[in-house]
C-alpha cells in the first residue's frame, strides 16, 4: 500500500519561496510518520530536513503539522492514525522557519526562561529529602510530563495574536513550580505571570490541550495559576 | 572551499547535555567558571530523558535493611566481576548524596505515604532501591538539571556536533565543532574538556537508543590517538517493543510483569528460578533469545510477551502510564487488556572512554592521566558496570560521576592557563567536513549505516561466535574503506545540513564498531553481556581484565589490557 506525502520545503539558501514536494512511500503496519520521513531522507532525497531524535515521544524534537493538526511524527502511525492516503506535512505553525520542517525554537525557550523555571527555596534543606505526600506529588506529576515540543504554543490563538504572550508551555512550567509543596518561589513567579502577556492572555480555547502529545490538561493548570493569583489578592 | 571559522574561549567545555554533561556543567558554573556546553540537540532532547524506571541508591526508604555493602555487592556481581571495585565503592556512597541533592533541586519523585521518596524493585538488585518518578525518571532528572543550568547561566551551544579533540603538549586544550544551524567550524579553546557524549547503541538495527546515539565522543577520542575501553560489552535490554526496539522499562517487571513464551509459559523459571523476571538483563535477554531460537517465540516468531494485565488498570495508570501510552501508539496494544510483544534491543554501552574514579581520562594500562581531559556517563568507562550494568545504575552513574568529574575539572581549570590552538585538530575537523561536501561519490551514507546495523544485529548480537565475528570484522572494514572513497551526501549547503551531520555520524559508527567486533573476537570467554557460544564459560585466569584499544593511523587496531581493581569481593560463580 502506498501513501503520498506532500512535504513543505524551503531552503532560504537557494529557494526564493516555500513549495511542496511530493513523495510516494510504501507504507506498512507499524510505520510511523517519522519512519516515512526517514525513508524519504535515506532512500529518496537526503536534502529533506527535520528534527528528530528519540523516536519514543519523550525528546520533543519532531512536533509538526500533519494534515492540519499538530502531532509528534514519531508517535503517529501512518496507517492507523492517518486515514487519508494523502498526507500533508508542514512545520509547526507560529514559528520562524529555518529550513524545511525545522523551526526556530529560541523564542520558545527564551519565554520558558522568563518564568524562573527552577526550584526556589530559602530555608536550608534537611539532611535527607524534603517530605512530600503522594497527593502533593500528584499536583505536579502531570505537569512534569511536558517535553517542551512546542506544539501547544503553535496551536494557541492567543500566541498567534500576541507575540509577547508567554504561552502555554512557559505557564505550565510556572504552574509546576508554584504548585510544588516544596517550592518557596511562587510569589516571584506569580508576579511574572500576573501580566497581560501572562495568564490573563489565555482565553481557554483549550487548543493547547488538544495539541499536546502528552495529553496534559494545560488549560486547567493555567486556570489554577490564575486561582493562585486571585486567592492571593483576596 | 573555505569554511568559516569562529573562535571561543571558555574555562571549561562540556560536550553533551545529558545528565552527566549537565551535572558537570552545573558544578563548573556554580563555581563561577565560564562554562559552555556543546550539544547536538537542545539539552532537554538528550537521551537521558529516555530512561524510565528509576535511579538507584541504598537510601532504604522501602527496605530499611538495604545497605551500601548490598548495593556494592549487587553491582559487582551484576558486572560479572569486571567492574572496578574502588569506583563501585565510591559510587554507592555518593549515590545517596546524589539522590538528596536531586530532591533538593526539586526533582518530582514519586512518594511513599510517609512522604519519603518511593523505591521499586529492579533486576539484580537485592532490595527495592530504584527511586523513581512514575515511568519518566530520566525525563524529570534531565529537565531539572537543565533548569538548574539555566539558573546558573551555563552557555549552551545547541545543535553543534563535535568534530575533533584538541590536544596541545599532551594536555586537552579544546574541541572543534560544527554549527549545524548555520554551518561553519567553531574552535573552542579551554582549560578543561569533558566528554559526556552518550552511548553507541545506534551501531545496531534494533535498539532502544535515540537516532542521536552515534558514539561521536568515542570516534573523536580514537581519532585523537587515545584508547577506548571494553567496547565489546554491549547491553541488550530484554524488553524493547517488537520491531521498533523502543524501551519498555524494566520497571514493568519491577512492578510484577511476567515474561511469557509462545506456549504461555513463564519461561524464566528455567533460567533464573529464584529471581525469575528480575534476573539481570544479560541473563534475561539470553533467555528470551534462547526461547526464540528454539521456536518458542509467539507463533514461532522472533518475539515474546511481557504481560502486565494481572497488575490491574489502577497500578498501570499510576506507575506505568507512559508505557501504556507508548504500547498503544507503537504496537496497538493496551497493556491493561493484553500482553505486549517484545524482543531484546541494543540498549547500553558498558564500554567507553577510560577514566579513573575522579573522572579523569586515562590513556594506557598504567592509568596515566591525560591532563585537562574528563569523561562521564555512558560515554565513559570508569568502570562500575563491568560486563553488565544493572538497571537504574546508569542514571545514577551519569549523575554521580558527572558531579565528581565536574568538580575535579573545575579545580583543575582554576589552576590552568589556556593553551595554544591545536592546528592539527582544526585541520582534521575541516578535512572531514570538506571531504563530504566536496566528494562526488555514488553511494548515499545511509547505505553504509544500514549494512553496518544489519551486520551488527546478525553477527555481533546476544550470542556470538568466532566465525560470525570475523565475517563482521571484514564486512565493516570494507564498508569503512568504501565509505572513504564513494560516500555521497545530497545536501551540500551550509544551512541546517542534516545530511552532512548524519554522514559524519555514520563514519563515527563505522570507526568504533570495528573495535566492538575486534574486542569481541579477542575475548575468548563469556562474561556478562559478551557471550561466546564457542567459549561459553567465564575465564578468570585469562580474561579478568579490561580491554584497551587504539585505532592506528592506518586504521588497524592495537590492543592492550589492564587489570580489574578488586578490593572486597573475589570472583565467584554468578547465579540468580
Amino acid at each position: 500500500m502506498k501513501k503520498t506525502l506532500e512535504v513543505f520545503r524551503y531552503n532560504p539558501e537557494k529557494d526564493e519561496k516555500p513549495y511542496f514536494q511530493t513523495y510516494e512511500v510504501e507504507v506498512y503496519e507499524g510505520m510511523t510518520l517519522l519512519d516515512a520521513l526517514n525513508y524519504i531522507r535515506w532512500e529518496l532525497d537526503g536534502t529533506l530536513t527535520y528534527r528528530r531524535s528519540c523516536r519514543s515521544a519523550i525528546c520533543g524534537s519532531c512536533a509538526m503539522k500533519i494534515n492540519g493538526k499538530t502531532y509528534l511524527a514519531c508517535k503517529t502511525q501512518i496507517i492507523r492514525d492517518i486515514k487519508s492516503d494523502h498526507i500533508k506535512v508542514e512545520p509547526l505553525p507560529g514559528y520562524e522557519i529555518i529550513k524545511d520542517l525545522v523551526v526556530d525554537m529560541d523564542n520558545f525557550f527564551d519565554k520558558l526562561h522568563r518564568v524562573k523555571p527552577y526550584h526556589i527555596t530559602h530555608t536550608p534543606p534537611p539532611e535527607k529529602e524534603r517530605l512530600q505526600s503522594p497527593e502533593e506529588f500528584h499536583y505536579i506529576n502531570e505537569a512534569a510530563d511536558c517535553i517542551l515540543c512546542g506544539a501547544c504554543v503553535s496551536a494557541c490563538p492567543s500566541a498567534w495574536a500576541g507575540k509577547d504572550y508567554l504561552g502555554p508551555a512557559a505557564l505550565l512550567k510556572a504552574y509546576k513550580f508554584c504548585a510544588d509543596s516544596r517550592d518557596e518561589g511562587a510569589d516571584e513567579r506569580l508576579a511574572i505571570v500576573n501580566d497581560r502577556n501572562g495568564v490573563w492572555r489565555c482565553h481557554y480555547t483549550a487548543n493547547c490541550m488538544d495539541a499536546c502529545p502528552k495529553d496534559i490538561k494545560i488549560t486547567d493548570y493555567i486556570a489554577r495559576l490564575r486561582n493562585m493569583l486571585v486567592q492571593d489578592k483576596l | 572551499m573555505e569554511l568559516e571559522k569562529t573562535y571561543h574561549k571558555y574555562d571549561v567545555i562540556i560536550v553533551g547535555a545529558g545528565l552527566a554533561g549537565e551535572r558537570a556543567a552545573l558544578a563548573a558554573a556554580s563555581s563561577n567558571l565560564k562554562t559552555a556546553v556543546i550539544t547536538k540537540v537542545y539539552p532537554t532532547r538528550s537521551h537521558s530523558g529516555g530512561a524510565q524506571g528509576g535511579i538507584s541508591a541504598a537510601i532504604g526508604n522501602v527496605d530499611p535493611e538495604d545497605s551500601l555493602e548490598a548495593h556494592m555487592w549487587d553491582t559487582v556481581k551484576g558486572s560479572d566481576f569486571l567492574g572496578d571495585q574502588d569506583a563501585i565503592e565510591l559510587f554507592v556512597e555518593e549515590a545517596i548524596k546524589t539522590i538528596y541533592e536531586y530532591e533538593h533541586m526539586g526533582v518530582p519523585f514519586s512518594r511513599l505515604p510517609n512522604g519519603k521518596i518511593a523505591q521499586r524493585a529492579f533486576g539484580g538488585h537485592t532490595y527495592r532501591r530504584a527511586c523513581y518518578s512514575a515511568d519518566k525518571t530520566g525525563h524529570v532528572l534531565l529537565h531539572t538539571l537543565y533548569e538548574q543550568c539555566v539558573k546558573h547561566e551555563v552557555s549552551f551551544y545547541n545543535e553543534f556536533l563535535v568534530l575533533s579533540l584538541m590536544i596541545t603538549d599532551g594536555q586537552a586544550s579544546g574541541v572543534v565543532a560544527w554549527d549545524l544551524r548555520n554551518g561553519g567550524l567553531h574552535i573552542f579553546q579551554t582549560k578543561a574538556v569533558l566528554f559526556a557524549t552518550g552511548g553507541y547503541g545506534r551501531a545496531y538495527k534494533v535498539t532502544s537508543n535515540a537516532l542521536s546515539n552515534t558514539g561521536d565522543g568515542l570516534a573523536t577520542v580514537l581519532e585523537a590517538g587515545l584508547p577506548v575501553e571494553d567496547l565489546e560489552f554491549v547491553q541488550f535490554h530484554p524488553t524493547g517493543y517488537y520491531r521498533q526496539g523502543i524501551l519498555v522499562t524494566e520497571g514493568a517487571r519491577g512492578e510484577g510483569g511476567h515474561l511469557l513464551n509462545g506456549e504461555g509459559e513463564r519461561f524464566m523459571k528455567k533460567y533464573a528460578p529464584e529471581k525469575m523476571e528480575l534476573a539481570p538483563r544479560d541473563l534475561v535477554s539470553r533467555s528470551i533469545w534462547t526461547e526464540i531460537l528454539e521456536g518458542r517465540g509467539i507463533d514461532g516468531k522472533d518475539y515474546v510477551y511481557i504481560d502486565l494485565t494481572h497488575l490491574g488498570a489502577e497500578k498501570i495508570m499510576e506507575r506505568l502510564p507512559q508505557i501504556r501510552d507508548l504500547a498503544i501508539s507503537f504496537v496497538g496494544v493496551d497493556p491493561i487488556k493484553e500482553p505486549i510483544p517484545i524482543q531484546p534491543t541494543a540498549h547500553y554501552s558498558m564500554g567507553g572512554i577510560p577514566t579513573n574514579k575522579r573522572g579523569e581520562v586515562v590513556i594506557d594500562s598504567q592509568n596515566t592521566v591525560m591532563p585537562g581531559f574528563y569523561a562521564a556517563g555512558e560515554a565513559a568507562c570508569v568502570s562500575i558496570h563491568g560486563a553488565n550494568r544493572l538497571g537504574t545504575n546508569s542514571l545514577q552513574e551519569a549523575s554521580t560521576f558527572g558531579r565528581i568529574a565536574g568538580n575535579n575539572m573545575t579545580e583543575y581549570a582554576r589552576k590552568t592557563e589556556f593553551l595554544p590552538v591545536d592546528e592539527e585538530a582544526v585541520k582534521r575537523a575541516e578535512d572531514k567536513v570538506r571531504k563530504l561536501l566536496e566528494n562526488d561519490g555514488k553511494t548515499h551514507h545511509y547505505h553504509y549505516k544500514k549494512e553496518l546495523q544489519e551486520t551488527m544485529y546478525e553477527k555481533v548480537w546476544i550470542f556470538r561466535n568466532e566465525k560470525d565475528l570475523k565475517e563482521a570484522a571484514s564486512i565493516v572494514k570494507s564498508l569503512e574503506e568504501d565509505f572513504m572513497k564513494n560516500v555521497k551526501i545530497d545536501d551540500k549547503g551550509m544551512l541546517f545540513n542534516l545530511d552532512l551531520q548524519e554522514a559524519l555520524e555514520v563514519h563515527n559508527l563505522l570507526t568504533f564498531s570495528q573495535i566492538i567486533i575486534a574486542g569481541a573476537i579477542n575475548r575468548k570467554e563469556s562474561r556478562g553481556a559478551h557471550y561466546r557460544t564457542d567459549f561459553p564459560k567465564r575465564d578468570d585466569v585469562n580474561w579478568l581484565k579490561h580491554t584497551l584499544a587504539w585505532r592506528k593511523e592506518d586504521g588497524t587496531i592495537k590492543f592492550d589490557y589492564k587489570p580489574v581493581v578488586i578490593t572486597k569481593y573475589q570472583p565467584t560463580e554468578r547465579k540468580y
